[in-house]
C-alpha cells in the first residue's frame, strides 16, 4: 500500500467532470483504493499494491473517468517514430535491461514536478521494490547529446556531480556521503561494476538506480523535452514503469517519440504502450461470480475497467496494467465494474460435517481439569529469551533460535514452559497468594527429521506457588489428572539442576516419558527474585494424548 | 415493625448479648464488666451493629502514663539507700544496687544536682552522702510520687496535675515512664437501636447447625437466627481459563456451527508453504527480514527440505503462471522457498490442507484458529505474535456471492447483523476483498478482515486440479479488544493476575 496526494483541480479536469467529493470517494473505494481524505484541493488515496498504475494522478483520474463511464474503454497512446537512440554496450549482469522514451510539449510547472517526482518515488519503493527491481530518471532532452550509451564501469573511474551536490563526487563517495545514495547503498554493495548512461559527449548522464547528474538530469520548471529511462532486473517491469511515467507526462500535455535500443545487431523500440491480448470465457466468469451475465453486459464492464475489445472473447489489456496474469483477474475486474454491493450473497445448500481438531478437544478437556482443581489459567507468548529459557534456570536447555530477533527479549523459541511460568510468578509478587497456574503452550525443538527442522509439542505446565507449598501439593495435581485419564504412572527420581536434587522427579507411563515433577531449586528462585517456594509439573501432552 | 423483626431474626448471639447494656452503658469497659463478655466479643458485636445501624459507634484516643519497666524503686532512690556518711567506690555501689552504668551514672548527677552527695575524685571516683540527705530520705520528690501512683496502674493523661505532667516529663526522657495510646471504644444506640429495646431479644438462638442440633433435633422450639445477607463477603479465587482461550472457544464454536473442519498445525514452516504455494513473489515485501521472523543463527537462516517434485511444480506457476495465463517473471530460487521462518498468517494451514485433499472429498471446508508471527516491536497496538482466524470452502460450484453469503453468516453469528464488502488485494486471492462490519454500539463501520477466491495459481498446483476456494479470515485480537475494552494491546499478553482473576468472560457477544 502506498499513500499518494492528488491535487483536485487537476483531477477533476482528467475525469473530465465536475463530480462531488462524495463522487470522488465513492469511485475511488468502489475501485479498491482507500480514500483518506479530500482536504481543500488535496485528495489523499492509499493505493493498494496491484495497481501501480494508479499511484499517478494521471491514472487514478483516468481510472475513474472510465468507472463511471466518463471517458471509458482503452486509452491509446500514439507514440511518433524518432531518431532518438541508446547504444547498449557491455550492460552490468545484474542490471542488464533498459527501456527509454522521449516526451516533448509536456507543461511542467512546480506542482507537476512535485507530481513526477512523487509518481517516481511512490513507484520506486513498492512496484520497483525499493529500487531493487528497477530505477527511474528523467532528463532534460536539449541537455544530451545522441546517441546515448548504456554500460558499466569500476566505481572507481566514476565521477560526476549527483544531483544537489555542488562538486563532482566518485561512486563511492556517492554512496557513503548522498543521501539517496546511503539509502539503496545496500542495492549495489556485491557489484563490482556500477551501471552508468553516458551521452555522446561522453558526458555521464546518471548512474542508475541511484542517482543522476546535476549537469545533465535534473528537470526544470521550463523544461519542456524530456528523455525518460528506466532500468532493472526484468524487463517486463521496467517497461510497465516506463509506461506508467510517460502516460502521466502525456496527460500534462507531452506527446511521445520512441527511442531505439540496440545491442549488437538487435534493435527494439521503446515506449510500447499496444495493449497485450487476453482471452476469456464468460461462463468461467459467471460461474465464478455466481453470475448470469450475457456479452452485452460483461463489455460495458471491461469498457469500465478501461479494457477494449477485441472480439466477443478477447479482450485488449491497457498497457499499463501490471496486475493482469490470468483471467481470474479479468473476473475481478469484471465485480469491481458490476460493483460489490450489487452482488447479492446466497449461502450455497452444500451439506458438510463439522469436525473438531481431536488434540484440541483433549487441550480442552485438560484445562477444565485444571480448572477444577482451582488453578488459574495463563498465556505467554512462544518467543522468549535465552537468558530466561536456560541461563536463569541453571541448565543447559537447546533453544530453536531467532535469525533476525528484534532484542534479547524475544530471541529463541521456548523449549520449556515451566521458566515462562515463573517469570509470570515473578512479575506478580504484589497481587494475591497463592498463585496457582496452569499453561498450555507449544515448545519447540530441532529435529533433523521434520520439513522444517523444528519439531513442535504441546504441554502443560503448572506451577503452585505459597507459603507452605510443598511437593506434595502438585503430586496431587499430577495424581488428580492421571486418575481422570484413568492412567497409571511410574515416578523415577531424577537429576535437574533447576530443582532441588530428592525434591525433582520424572513420570512416565505405558513406557513413555511424559513430566517432570519437582519443587524450584532456591538459586533458581533467587534468579526470578522469588521469596516464596515454587513446586511445577511439565507434562508432554502431544505424548499423553498419543498414549491415552 | 416487619424490618424491625427481620432485624431480630439476623442477630448474632454475641449482638442479642449486648444490647440490653446498651440503655445503661456506652464504654467497652462498662459493658464487659457489666455482661461477663469479653473486650473482643464485646467489640466485635458492637461494630455488627453499627453494620446495621443500630448503635452509632464513637471511636476516641486516649492517652495514659504508664510505667516502662517493673522495677519497685526509682534508681535515685535505691542509690541512696545503698550510701552512707563514709566514701563507698562506683563499684562498690554498682554490685549493691545491681544498677547498670548508665542508670548509675544518671542518679550520681542527678543526686549530685540536688546537692545531696559529695564525690570524691582523688584516685578513683567515690561518694558519700552529705548532710543534707537526711531531709530527701524522709521526703518524697514529685518524681517519686508519680512513680508510685503509677506502680498501681496507669494513668490518663488528662488526669494528671502539673507538677505530675513535668514530673513525667523528667522521667520520660529517662525511659522510666512511657506514653501509652489506647482506643476508646463507646457505643450509642441509635433510634432503631432504642426500638429494638423494646422489643423482645431472645438471646438462645442458633447460629450454626451442627451434627449434634440435627441429630438430636435440638433446633424444634429454637430459633435459628437470620444473617445479614446484605453484608459483602470475603473474595474467593477461583480456578478459569485465560479470556484469550475463552475467546478462541467461542469464535471456535461459530465456525462448527457452519459445518467447518478444524485445521491444526505447526507455528515453525518453510517459505515454500508459507509464501511460494501461496503465490507471494519472491521479492514480495513481507518475505523481508524487517517483517518476517526468520529461525537460523547468526544471519544464517535455517532451511527446510521441500520434495523435489513441489519444487518444481511452484517454481514454474511463478515462473510462467498457469494454462496461457503468466506469471511473476523473472527466475523463481528454490534456496529462498526453503527459509525457515515463523508462519505470517494462518493461511498456511488452508495451503497445507488443499494439498492433502482428494477430490472425491468435495465439498469441504476447513478453518483454523492460530498464532502468527510478524517482525514487529512492542507497542500498545503493535504485537509480534498474535492469533488469526480463518476459514476455506473447497467447492467445485462455490462463486463469489457464496462467499458474501458464507461471510454475512459468520458476522451475524459473531454479533453483527450488517457487512459491507469493498474490493481490495491479496496476492493469492482473486476476486479480493475487506470486510467492514456495522458495530452497533459505536455507530461505525469496523475492518474486521480480509476475503477473496483462492487464485488458480494457488489452487492448481496444490490440489491437482482447478477448483475455486473461498477464503476469509481475521485477526482473533480485533474482537477481543473490542469485547473486552482493552486499549493497549500488551495487556493481553501481560499475565497480570489480578487482571485475569476479576475480567469478565466471554459470555455473550454484542
Amino acid at each position: 500500500m502506498a499513500v499518494i496526494n492528488v491535487n483536485k483541480e487537476e483531477f477533476l479536469h482528467l475525469v473530465g467532470k465536475k463530480i462531488s467529493n462524495k463522487e470522488i470517494e465513492d469511485a475511488v473505494n468502489a475501485l479498491g483504493m482507500d480514500l483518506e481524505k479530500i482536504e481543500g484541493n488535496e485528495i489523499t488515496v492509499d493505493i493498494t499494491a496491484n495497481r501501480p498504475d494508479l499511484l499517478s494522478q494521471s491514472g487514478l483520474a483516468g481510472a475513474v473517468s472510465s468507472f463511471l463511464d466518463i471517458k471509458k474503454g482503452l486509452r491509446k497512446y500514439e507514440v511518433r517514430k524518432s531518431k532518438y537512440a541508446v547504444n547498449i554496450e557491455n550492460a552490468f549482469g545484474r542490471w542488464p535491461y533498459v527501456a527509454c522514451a522521449v516526451v516533448k510539449g509536456a507543461i511542467l510547472d512546480d506542482e507537476r514536478i512535485k507530481e513526477i517526482i512523487q509518481l517516481q518515488e511512490k513507484l520506486g519503493a513498492t512496484f520497483l521494490r525499493n529500487r531493487k527491481k528497477g530505477g527511474i530518471g528523467l532528463y532534460p532532452l536539449k541537455n544530451i547529446k545522441f546517441p546515448v550509451r548504456y554500460t558499466c564501469e569500476t566505481p572507481e573511474k566514476i565521477k560526476f556531480r549527483p544531483l544537489g551536490f555542488s562538486k563532482p563526487a566518485t561512486a563511492f563517495e556517492i554512496l557513503e556521503t548522498h543521501s539517496t545514495g546511503r539509502e539503496y547503498a545496500d542495492i549495489m554493495s556485491s557489484w563490482e561494476k556500477f551501471p552508468v548512461f553516458l551521452d555522446a559527449a561522453e558526458k555521464i548522464m546518471s548512474m542508475p538506480p541511484i542517482i543522476n547528474s546535476e549537469d545533465m538530469g535534473r528537470v526544470m520548471e521550463d523544461t519542456r523535452e524530456v528523455f525518460i529511462e528506466t532500468t532493472g532486473t526484468d524487463f517486463r517491469t521496467i517497461n510497465y514503469a516506463l509506461n506508467i511515467v510517460v502516460s502521466s507526462l502525456v496527460d500534462m500535455g507531452g506527446k511521445v517519440y520512441s527511442v531505439k535500443l540496440l545491442k549488437g545487431k538487435k534493435t527494439i523500440e521503446t515506449p510500447d504502450f499496444n495493449p497485450e491480448e487476453m482471452k476469456f470465457d464468460i461462463n468461467y466468469i459467471n460461474r465464478l461470480l455466481g453470475l448470469n451475465m450475457n456479452e452485452a453486459v460483461l463489455r460495458k464492464l471491461f469498457l469500465r475497467m478501461g479494457y477494449g475489445i477485441k472480439n466477443k472473447n478477447t479482450v485488449l489489456v491497457p498497457a499499463l496494467r501490471t496486475d493482469i496474469m490470468h483471467q481470474t483477474d479479468l473476473a475481478e475486474d469484471a465485480a469491481v465494474a458490476y460493483g460489490y454491493e450489487n452482488l447479492k450473497e446466497e449461502i450455497p445448500e452444500v451439506f458438510t460435517i463439522a469436525e473438531e481438531n481431536k488434540l484440541e478437544i483433549f487441550k480442552k478437556k485438560i484445562a477444565e481439569i485444571m480448572c477444577g482443581l482451582g488453578l488459574l489459567e495463563v498465556h505467554s507468548y512462544n518467543l522468549t529469551s535465552r537468558i530466561n529459557q536456560a541461563e536463569k534456570m541453571h541448565t543447559a536447555v537447546k533453544c530453536v533460535e531467532l535469525a533476525n530477533a528484534i532484542n534479547e527479549e524475544y530471541n529463541v523459541l521456548r523449549a520449556w514452559v515451566i521458566p515462562s511460568l515463573l517469570n509470570i510468578l515473578s512479575g506478580n509478587k504484589h497481587n494475591e497468594y497463592p498463585q496457582n497456574l496452569f499453561e498450555i503452550g507449544d515448545v519447540f525443538k530441532y529435529n533433523d527429521s521434520r520439513e522444517s527442522g523444528v519439531e513442535e509439542f504441546v504441554r502443560l505446565g503448572v506451577c503452585k506457588c505459597h507459603n507452605g507449598v510443598s511437593f506434595t501439593d502438585i503430586k496431587q495435581v499430577l495424581d488428580s489428572l492421571m486418575h481422570a485419564l484413568d492412567l497409571n504412572y511410574e515416578i523415577k527420581d531424577a537429576e535437574h539442576n533447576s530443582f532441588i536434587p530428592g525434591r525433582v522427579g520424572r513420570i512416565s507411563a505405558r513406557g513413555t516419558d511424559i513430566a517432570y515433577i519437582g519443587e524450584i531449586h532456591p538459586q533458581v528462585l533467587s534468579e526470578f527474585n522469588l521469596e516464596l517456594p515454587v513446586v511445577v509439573l511439565e507434562l508432554n501432552l502431544s505424548e499423553l494424548f498419543r498414549i491415552v | 415493625m416487619e424490618d424491625l423483626k427481620r432485624i431480630i431474626d439476623s442477630l448474632h448471639p454475641l449482638e442479642r448479648k449486648v444490647i440490653p447494656f446498651l440503655e445503661k452503658y456506652s464504654t467497652t469497659e462498662e459493658i464487659s464488666k457489666n455482661s461477663g463478655m469479653l473486650d473482643l466479643e464485646v467489640i466485635r458485636a458492637l461494630q455488627w451493629l453499627q453494620n446495621k445501624n443500630i448503635v452509632s459507634i464513637e471511636t476516641k484516643e486516649i492517652k495514659f502514663a504508664s510505667l516502662t519497666g517493673k522495677a519497685e524503686r526509682l534508681p535515685e532512690r535505691i542509690v541512696m539507700q545503698n550510701l552512707d556518711k563514709n566514701y563507698k567506690t562506683l563499684d562498690e555501689l554498682r554490685k549493691k544496687t545491681n544498677l547498670t552504668n548508665q542508670e548509675l551514672n544518671a542518679c550520681i548527677g542527678l543526686l549530685k544536682k540536688e546537692n545531696l552527695i559529695e564525690i570524691s575524685r582523688d584516685k578513683t571516683l567515690r561518694i558519700k552522702l552529705n548532710k543534707n540527705s537526711d531531709k530527701w530520705s524522709a521526703e518524697k520528690t514529685p518524681e517519686e510520687k508519680l512513680f508510685e501512683n503509677l506502680k498501681k496502674g496507669k494513668i490518663a493523661f488528662e488526669k494528671l496535675n502539673a507538677e505530675e505532667k513535668n514530673a513525667f516529663g523528667n522521667l520520660h526522657r529517662r525511659g522510666i515512664v512511657t506514653e501509652e495510646k489506647i482506643k476508646k471504644i463507646s457505643a450509642k444506640l441509635t433510634e432503631i437501636g432504642k426500638r429494638l429495646l423494646k422489643e423482645k431479644i431472645e438471646t438462645d438462638v442458633i447460629d450454626h447447625l451442627t451434627p449434634e442440633i440435627l441429630r438430636e433435633k435440638l433446633w424444634i422450639n429454637k430459633k435459628i437466627r437470620g444473617y445479614d445477607i446484605k453484608a459483602s463477603v470475603p473474595k474467593i479465587q477461583r480456578g478459569r481459563r485465560h479470556f484469550v482461550d475463552q475467546t478462541i472457544e467461542y469464535v471456535k464454536k461459530i465456525w462448527l456451527d457452519l459445518g467447518f473442519i478444524e485445521l491444526q498445525g505447526n507455528i515453525v514452516q518453510t517459505s515454500f508453504w508459507n509464501m511460494d504455494a501461496l503465490f507471494i513473489p519472491q521479492d514480495h515485501s513481507a518475505r523481508e527480514m524487517q517483517d518476517t521472523f526468520f529461525l537460523g543463527n547468526k544471519g544464517e537462516i535455517l532451511r527446510g527440505k521441500i520434495p523435489a517434485d513441489m519444487l518444481e511444480s511452484i517454481r514454474k506457476v511463478h515462473e510462467n503462471g498457469i494454462g496461457s495465463g503468466r506469471g511473476w517473471g523473472g527466475r523463481w530460487k528454490s534456496e529462498t522457498a526453503k527459509e525457515v521462518l515463523l508462519r505470517t498468517h494462518t493461511t498456511v494451514l488452508s495451503a497445507l490442507a488443499l494439498s492433502k485433499l482428494k477430490k472425491e472429498n468435495l465439498p469441504a471446508k476447513f478453518f483454523s484458529i492460530g498464532k502468527v508471527y510478524r517482525n514487529e516491536a512492542l507497542d500498545w497496538k503493535h504485537l509480534f505474535e498474535f492469533y488469526q482466524v480463518e476459514g476455506i470452502v473447497v467447492d467445485p460450484k462455490a462463486n463469489l456471492r457464496n462467499l458474501i453469503g458464507y461471510l454475512k453468516e459468520f458476522y451475524r453469528k459473531m454479533g453483527f447483523e450488517k457487512i459491507r464488502v469493498k474490493p481490495s488485494f491479496f496476492p493469492y486471492t482473486s476476486p479480493s476483498m475487506e470486510i467492514a462490519v456495522w458495530h452497533s454500539k459505536k455507530k461505525e463501520w469496523i475492518e474486521v478482515g480480509g476475503a477473496g477466491i483462492f487464485r488458480p495459481e494457488v489452487t492448481k498446483p496444490l490440489l491437482g486440479f482447478e477448483c475455486p476456494v473461498l477464503a476469509w479470515g481475521q485477526g482473533l485480537e480485533r474482537i477481543l479488544v473490542d469485547y473486552y475494552k482493552i486499549k493497549d494491546l500488551r495487556e493481553i499478553y501481560s499475565n497480570d493476575l489480578k487482571m485475569l482473576r476479576e475480567i469478565k468472560e466471554f459470555a455473550k457477544w454484542q
